[in-house]
């Protein structure tokens, strides 16, 4: 009994020391900005919109297709002098 | 693969605010917030004075990014810089990084209180659903999702503003000032702006001495 008691005191006494202590601070060496949110989705993984510009959802290159044809309606000069 | 900037053309901007107000409109930006503004250079010098549009310039190497300390800050597959409010601490150290004073924080309450980070997405939303209420309330509206480019680029009437690809809008931008016959001071001014070489004397003419003085 008293040494069941003794176990159990002792038990007790490494957990109040153990929480007492000092958790371990590593320093990831490896860590680089911008890794840590991973969660946004990609555009051209999306359905386009029904009366808006149309691509193959999941295709990154039909996307980025539409949207440079976008990036060319900016330009103007081609449209006047064409 | 596409890397998403803008581009401002310093000979066409007329500093209409347009792009300012599109910006808003499109994403609610709370009052107090600017993602996009419009800055003037040579304020007051009489022909020599600018202005240029500017927001988050999404810096290939982004000192927003390296200085945040809870890494809040991601790169899109497009080049896009963006951010997770969820993550954000609101402690201004990119405010202090951004050559652009892009990061603008919402006043949150009194003694100056910061709110958490909001700076241009390109109009790309952020780490939420594509297109979601929670996104829109958060980032504002994700266009790039929905096929198109930044409202303030697409909205821009004298085209000043360009977004997209940086190699497809240096090409915009290139064959431009060639058709200004650009030769030096020639492609300064606003009829060089538009494809016509600006005649002497007339505004646009590349100054013979610039005027200094504040008027």
């Amino acid at each position: 009994m008293n040494r069941h008691l003794a176990t159990a005191a002792a038990a007790f006494c490494f957990l109040c020391i153990a929480g007492c202590m000092e958790v371990e601070q590593v320093s990831n060496a490896q860590k680089q900005a911008g890794q840590t949110v991973r969660r946004d989705t990609n555009p051209w993984s999306n359905e386009p919109l029904a009366a808006g510009p149309g691509w193959k959802k999941g295709d990154r290159a039909s996307w980025e297709e539409q949207i440079k044809k976008r990036q060319f309606a900016q330009h103007e000069d081609r449209r006047i002098y064409q | 693969m596409a890397r998403m900037k803008f581009l401002c053309d310093a000979e066409r901007c007329i500093e209409c605010n347009g792009c300012v107000t599109a910006c808003k409109n499109e994403n609610e930006v709370p009052w107090g917030v600017n993602r996009r503004r419009v800055v003037t250079i040579n304020d007051g010098v009489i022909g020599a004075e600018k202005s240029i549009s500017v927001a988050c310039m999404h810096c290939s190497d982004a000192p927003c990014m390296a200085v945040c300390p809870v890494d809040c800050f991601y790169k899109t597959a497009d080049g896009v810089v963006l951010h997770d409010k969820d993550l954000c601490i609101g402690c201004g150290y990119c405010f202090y990084a951004c050559p652009f004073g892009a990061p603008q924080f919402p006043q949150a309450g009194a003694f100056g209180l910061r709110g958490k980070m909001d700076k241009c997405t390109f109009c790309a939303g952020g780490p939420e659903e594509d297109k979601s209420e929670a996104e829109f309330k958060k980032y504002g509206r994700n266009r790039l999702a929905e096929g198109k480019l930044p409202a303030c680029a697409e909205m821009c009437s004298t085209k000043a503003l360009l977004g997209g690809d940086g190699d497809v809008i240096a090409d915009i931008y290139r064959e431009r000032v060639a058709r200004r016959g650009a030769k030096g001071a020639e492609a300064w001014g606003w009829g060089s702006a538009y494809g016509q070489p600006p005649r002497s004397g007339q505004p646009g003419a590349a100054p013979a001495t610039p005027a200094g003085g504040k008027s």
